[in-house]
């Protein structure tokens, strides 16, 4: 356990680090975070003991580190430091073997079965045995800042106090080192007090944060706790925006650049759908802010093309997102810039129409097959047949993420109650079928123009999408009840 | 360990040289001598003399001098992070000297020291000016770059010279032999020197080589030295110490003789790597066989006449010391 108590300290009478405290336990991560010129390497050097501390006090297991002989000291706490100066050749053994320094004993050489295990677990572990005769100028800045957190691995201290460890890494050797020193963590019970340049990393890896401002502690907690925009935009001087990671209960952050790329400014409108009789495709010569469930490119992100595409009533295929992006290639667009559903609907019945209002205009697109119509209500199991509402709703304006999901609430509404005033029935149950059992929707925006916080029902945006979805699925129903009669 | 046979061969290979060098030292010259006199004295008497009372002695005064020297510029090398410091560039020797000439010239001898008051005094002026200098240098410049260390060396070098020269100036005839030893020999000393140098050179060597893992520390900076545990402050002072003992040493014996701890350990760090626990002892070895080769070359070549020792190691050093300059400078490592 590491205790740091009102650490305080600089060079001459400039005091960098003001009263930091904090603990760690054994077994856990703490971060330090900061931008340049915060103090975080001087309060490692604090910490480290390397320049004294003018007041407050560091202790290892209660017991404060000025008692420690240098020796004892290294034994319990190792250290990378941001800056490696070597002069004369060494080579990777020899550079990793020196952090066995404080365990050797005696005039004498005194390498022992321990010393060379640990030497050998620290190459292994850096994933650099197979380098351990090249010398290490000559080795990459990565591949040196390997062999340097070897040194200080086979060091063998319960304690680590890293600076910048990621130093030169690339993405995987990132990760790779970060993996290995948390599962150290772990298995080692090693406390460690590490620098991050990447707040990103840091929230990842970190048990615990400490934002560090002008020498004084900003904020510390749990990652949730201290990765907060307004905290690191304050901080840092710099916009953020904060969303969650994938995988991890953990906060990441996203740069927003000062100096954006000139976009044209576009408008979207009806007449620039392209209806023919295998698709329905609009093409937007920027990218939109795209929030679907469909085939392709599901979720959210920013695409140029959208594509609605007829398939046979009898299309099974068994990778149908596999056989769907093959298509979007084939069909001369990219895939990582289309968004891409299916529907058994003839698309020629597609019915898309421009909606306005003050704050400027929404286009709807819609294709309606309801031969498998389902009452969410008395949904059982059952087989899945084709028959699917595909919603499109196209915004020029600016959502926000509230509005995305407002826009796909209020545009499902409408589309219940166009089905209800169409008296669709669950073929299954006879009652009124509030979709099918394979809509998609789809809710796109040019984030230009108009801010718009909000789409709820009586909002503007959301009234023209709740009348916009509503007229477009009757309509599209009746074309489709009408392809029908002519079919039979 | 994997390089237990890369050591036997680097000190079999050094020995090995070693003892070649000190058969041809004792049996080349004016004189021929048969190596078979050494085992066998009683065959040529008169030779049997020539080889223990004169070339013996000198050889192995060499012998010393040289190894004093190649270790001392090993450990400064590496604590100074500088492949060019040695006890010449960095003007230990001239302060070495300075503490000679003053007791030869003031006639000083301390009671209970007896005939190792020259080399006493040497050590002292030998620290003293290893401080100085080192003062001057970290005043100049924190970081201590290699430069700064080594104008710092001539600066203090020159301004010892020239007290050397007015101690000479003053005194006329009598110390005018002094330029000769100032020049570096190691002619006409005899086992007297031997003894002198030799319980020195043995101390200042085995207090380096106590800090040989330390030295191994501090090439990667004293930051890092302190973080693996080195506790920096009195690791630099033995290792000053020690290597201002064999300074000393080596110069109230020989004068100042330069280049030979820059050439030797530049040698052995190339053939051996940089590994203080094996550059110091194998510089000793190597340093003591490149001035015993030197002290032949300088009293055969021109033969009879005897160049110093000094103009030999010169020869040799000058030009190995503006290669390493401009490969540190041109960042070829």
């Amino acid at each position: 356990m590491l205790e740091v108590i009102g650490l305080t300290g600089g060079y001459g009478d400039k005091k960098i680090v003001k009263d930091v405290s904090f603990t760690v336990n054994k077994g856990s991560i703490l971060g330090i975070l900061g931008p340049n010129g915060s103090g975080k390497s001087t309060l490692m050097k604090l910490i480290s003991g390397v320049l004294p501390a003018e007041s407050g006090e560091v202790q290892i297991e209660g017991s404060s580190i000025s008692t420690f002989p240098p020796k004892q000291l290294a034994r319990k706490m190792a250290v990378l430091p941001q800056l490696h100066t070597h002069s004369f050749a060494h080579t990777v053994r020899e550079t990793v073997s020196l952090g066995r320094y404080p365990h050797q004993e005696g005039w004498f050489s005194s390498w022992s079965a321990e010393d060379e295990r640990a030497v050998l677990e620290a190459m292994s572990l850096m994933d650099i045995r197979h380098y351990e005769k090249t010398q290490i100028d000559r080795m990459s800045g990565g591949e040196q800042q390997r062999v340097f957190v070897a040194q200080a691995l086979a060091q063998d201290a319960g304690i680590l106090l890293l600076d910048e460890p990621t130093n030169h890494l690339d993405i995987n050797h990132q990760k790779e080192l970060l993996d290995t020193i948390k599962k150290q963590a772990i298995e080692k019970e090693l406390t460690i007090v590490s620098i991050f340049h990447d707040i990103n990393l840091a929230s990842m890896y970190c048990d615990q944060l400490l934002l560090l401002d002008k020498g004084s502690v900003v904020r510390i907690g749990e990652p949730h706790e201290v990765v907060r925009e307004k905290d690191i935009r304050s901080v840092y001087k710099t916009r953020i925006s904060n969303h969650p990671h994938p995988e991890l209960p953990k906060p990441q952050i996203t740069l927003l650049p000062g100096v954006k790329n000139k976009i044209a400014t576009h408008q979207i409108c009806a007449e620039d759908f392209e209806i023919s009789n295998g698709m329905v495709l609009y093409r937007s010569p920027t990218p939109l802010k795209t929030v679907s469930s469909a085939v392709v490119n599901a979720g959210s992100g920013w695409f140029r093309n959208f594509m609605n595409r007829h398939v046979d009533a009898s299309y099974n295929v068994d990778d149908s997102v596999q056989e769907m992006t093959d298509f979007i290639e084939k069909s001369g667009l990219k895939t990582t810039d289309t968004v891409g559903m299916m529907t058994a609907v003839q698309t020629q019945d597609a019915i898309v129409k421009e909606y306005e209002s003050l704050f400027g205009s929404v286009v709807i697109a819609v294709t309606a097959g309801v031969g498998n119509g389902v009452d969410v209500s008395k949904a059982v199991e059952r087989s899945v047949r084709v028959g699917t509402i595909n919603t499109w709703i196209l915004v020029n304006g600016v959502l926000s993420n509230e509005a995305f999901i407002q826009a796909m609430i209020t545009a499902t509404e409408a589309k219940t109650k166009a089905l209800q005033v169409r008296e669709v029935r669950d073929p299954l149950t006879g009652t009124i079928a509030t979709g099918t059992s394979t809509d998609s929707c789809l809710v796109a925006a040019t984030q230009q123009g108009e801010s718009l916080p909000y789409a709820g029902p009586i909002t503007e945006l959301g009234k023209l999408i709740g009348v916009g979805v509503f007229e477009c699925t009757i309509k599209a129903l009746e074309l489709y009840e009408l392809a029908k009669a002519k079919n039979l | 360990m994997y390089s237990m046979s890369k050591n036997i061969i680097a000190y079999g290979v050094s020995l090995l040289i070693l003892v070649g060098t000190i058969l041809l030292g004792v049996t080349v010259g004016t004189v021929s001598i048969s190596p078979s006199v050494l085992w066998n004295p009683s065959s040529d008497e008169a030779a049997a003399n020539i080889l223990w009372n004169i070339r013996m002695p000198r050889v192995i005064l060499a012998g010393l001098v040289g190894a004093a020297l190649a270790i001392a510029g090993a450990a400064f090398q590496g604590l100074l992070k500088n492949p060019l410091a040695d006890p010449y560039t960095l003007g230990v020797s001239s302060g070495a000297s300075v503490g000679a000439v003053m007791t030869l010239f003031f006639g000083i001898s301390i009671p209970f020291l007896g005939p190792f008051t020259l080399p006493v005094m040497s050590m002292i002026g030998a620290l003293l000016t290893m401080f100085a200098v080192m003062s001057f240098a970290k005043l100049v410049d924190r970081s201590m770059k290699m430069e700064t260390v080594i104008l710092t060396g001539i600066i203090f070098s020159s301004f010892l010279g020239s007290i050397i020269s007015l101690m000479i100036a003053l005194t006329g005839e009598e110390l005018r032999q002094i330029i000769g030893w100032l020049l570096g020999s190691v002619s006409m000393r005899g086992w007297p020197y031997v003894r002198m140098a030799l319980p020195f050179v043995l101390i200042g060597s085995f207090i380096l080589w106590l800090k040989r893992r330390e030295l191994n520390a501090m090439l990667f900076g004293e930051e890092r030295a302190q973080h693996l545990g080195v506790d920096v402050k009195k690791s630099k002072l033995t290792v000053l110490i020690g290597g201002s003992v064999l300074t000393g040493a080596a110069v109230s014996v020989s004068g100042t003789i330069g280049f030979v701890g820059l050439v030797v350990p530049h040698m052995t760090r190339l053939l051996w790597g940089s590994d203080h626990r094996h550059v110091l002892p194998l510089s000793f070895i190597n340093g003591a066989a490149l001035l015993i080769v030197c002290d032949l070359v300088s009293r055969t070549i021109i033969s009879p006449t005897e160049l110093p020792i000094g103009v030999i190691t010169a020869f040799i050093g000058a030009p190995v010391f503006a290669f390493i300059f401009f490969r540190q400078r041109k960042g070829v490592a």
